[in-house]
């Protein structure tokens, strides 16, 4: 008892340290034992490639240049159907979240276009926009458009209407307490809505460009497929993993940053 | 400065409301032909019951409800103090205060009327962060800074412990000392409208049931014979009967209609609350 509480802040911290990298010694753990496995003949390369060999087409495909192309183009691919969802949303959930007309117009019916599966529309969007790029962005677009809708139309609507009343006693404008009050207390709610689509996002482009794609992650998955390639596709799938991660870390330190009001964060 | 009550009648009214009428749905009138006057400076403040109508009196005068009888005429410069601080979390404190003032000195002015709530050393802080007495005082401070003409204060001091209490309540003297705006205040403890106004008003059965002017000097203190008169002519006023009635006096009672005793034993406990509300008297 009386030792804890003569611990030095130095061991402390050493302490600390070894509890945050004790969480990654079971991954690492498995990764070893499937080297071993790997090389003893246990695993054929046919149903698993091994660690070693995942690394070194890593670094093939890349000094080749033959992934950073499909990784550009996938990227392309999801920025862009992301923007366009994002945007889309957006304005559905000003127009359905600020005015009761706007409502009526929009909420019922995206609501029960929401209960659709969207991947479900695959086959529909290749016959009408063809097997170029359109219906791939296309149905990113659709499938990140919901969750940025649902959530900032709930944060639209959530806020605090006692605030929103003493902003009309501060003699701030219809506009001023959209801009002031109601936006930016919606921001909570419609941030967990764009991590939510980030995640859409991926699983969108994974489906679109299986089925029908010249270039990108998925096509390079599924021509690896084809010859039998299980180093190549555990690489895409890493690549799909690392991406999902940086798209998830960027809105955190976005959060960090706008959301800096927060008691959960007033606390660092 | 004192207030000399012939010196305040003298005064313009600020605030004129006749035959205010107010129901909700299908039910009674919460606000049934009402009439009040305040005038320029005055320190109103407004008892009743739970339930009487205060809060829909105070949000007609303030703009947000608009009553569908009467005659009602406000000040445009007001400002309200509702009894939570409603201070917009995502804005720094003096942003708060600032928000809505047009002039290009709405930082400073923010700034000025932090201090004099003393809260200069915390300008920069999130709202979530300030205590509930420090939140209502900024709340407070957002309110003056608009220089009203009537100042709407609704049960400010009723989250706060009673240390705080006392010490806003005395914040909230010097103030209007200071500016003089009009006053009303809503509250459910006899002793603060006591300490604080020029007239204690009655809100009962949708009228003024009891105007009481009180005539006491400022600063005003408890162990004023004077003080516990009023203080006993209120609560029986209110319904509250107490243990050693003091000898009766003649009342001052609004020639309306008659009432019946509204109080509940609550009001009791907030009227005879601690008295080291003399400590607010003297400062
Ligand atoms: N928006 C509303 N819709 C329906 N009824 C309401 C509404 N606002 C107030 N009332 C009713 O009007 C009556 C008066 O309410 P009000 O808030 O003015 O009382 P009060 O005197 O301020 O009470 P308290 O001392 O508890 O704050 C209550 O019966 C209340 O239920
Ligand atoms: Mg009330």
């Amino acid at each position: 008892m009386s030792a804890a509480v003569a611990s030095t802040p130095a061991a402390s911290t050493g302490s600390d340290r070894w509890l945050r990298y004790r969480r990654y010694l079971p991954p690492l753990l498995i990764v070893v034992l499937w080297q071993i496995a790997a090389s003893a003949g246990l695993i054929p390369t046919r149903t698993l490639a091994s660690p070693a060999m995942i690394a070194g087409t890593f670094a093939e495909l890349i000094s080749s240049g033959e992934l950073p192309r499909h990784l550009l183009v996938s990227l392309g691919r999801v920025t862009t159907g992301l923007g366009i969802g994002v945007v889309v949303g957006t304005t559905f959930a000003l127009i359905a979240g600020l005015s009761r007309r706007g409502e009526d117009l929009l909420d019922a019916t995206l609501q029960m276009l929401r209960t659709l599966p969207f991947l479900a529309l695959v086959p529909l969007f290749i016959l009408w926009f063809g097997i170029g790029e359109t219906p791939k962005i296309a149905l990113v677009a659709l499938g990140t458009m919901f969750p940025i809708y649902l959530t900032l139309f709930a944060g639209i609507r959530g806020v605090d209407a006692k605030l929103i009343e003493a902003g009309g006693t501060l003699g701030l404008s219809r506009r001023e307490q959209v801009f002031h009050i109601v936006l930016p207390g919606a921001l909570p709610s419609a941030l967990v809505g764009l991590r939510y689509a980030l995640g859409v996002a991926w699983l969108s482009l994974v489906v679109a460009e299986q089925i029908n794609a010249d270039s990108g992650i998925g096509f390079l998955v599924m021509t690896a497929r084809d010859f039998l390639r299980t180093d190549i596709i555990l690489v895409g799938l890493i690549v799909y993993a690392i991406l999902g991660l940086s798209a998830d870390q960027i809105v955190r330190v976005l959060e960090r940053q706008v959301l800096a009001w927060r008691p959960s964060f007033l606390k660092d | 400065m004192n207030a000399h009550p012939a010196l305040a009648a003298r005064q313009h009214p600020v605030v004129q409301v006749s035959n205010l009428v107010r129901s909700f749905g299908r039910g009674p009138n919460i606000l049934d032909g009402l009439d009040l006057t305040i005038r320029a400076g005055e320190f109103v403040a407004l008892l009743g019951r739970s339930g009487s109508g205060k809060s829909t009196l105070l949000r007609t005068l303030a703009g947000l409800d608009t009553a569908p009888a009467g005659t009602v005429t406000v000040p445009a410069e007001r400002a309200v103090v509702f009894q939570e601080p409603r201070l917009i979390p995502w804005k720094r404190v003096w942003a708060n205060v600032a928000l809505g003032l047009r002039t290009p000195d709405a930082r400073e002015r923010a700034i000025a009327a932090l201090s004099e709530v003393g809260l200069s050393h915390r300008l920069e802080a999130w709202p979530l962060t300030l205590s509930g007495g420090e939140a209502q005082r900024a709340a407070l401070a957002r309110a003056l800074v608009r220089e009203p003409k009537l100042l709407l204060l609704d049960e400010p001091f009723a989250a706060l412990d009673a240390l705080t209490r006392l010490k806003t309540q005395g914040l909230v003297a010097s103030l209007w000392r200071a500016h003089r705006p009009a006053v009303l205040l809503v509250t459910h403890d006899v002793d603060e409208a006591l300490l604080l106004a020029d007239r204690v008003l009655v809100l009962d059965q949708g009228r003024i049931g009891f105007d009481l002017h009180v005539n006491l000097e400022r600063p005003r203190h408890h162990a004023q014979p004077a003080f516990a008169t009023l203080r006993s002519r209120l609560l029986r006023e209110l319904g509250v009967e107490e243990e050693n009635p003091e000898e009766p006096v003649e009342e001052l009672r609004a020639p309306t209609r008659s009432r019946a005793p509204a109080a509940s034993s609550r009001r009791l406990e907030d009227a005879v609350w601690s008295a080291s509300a003399d400590a607010l008297a003297r400062s």
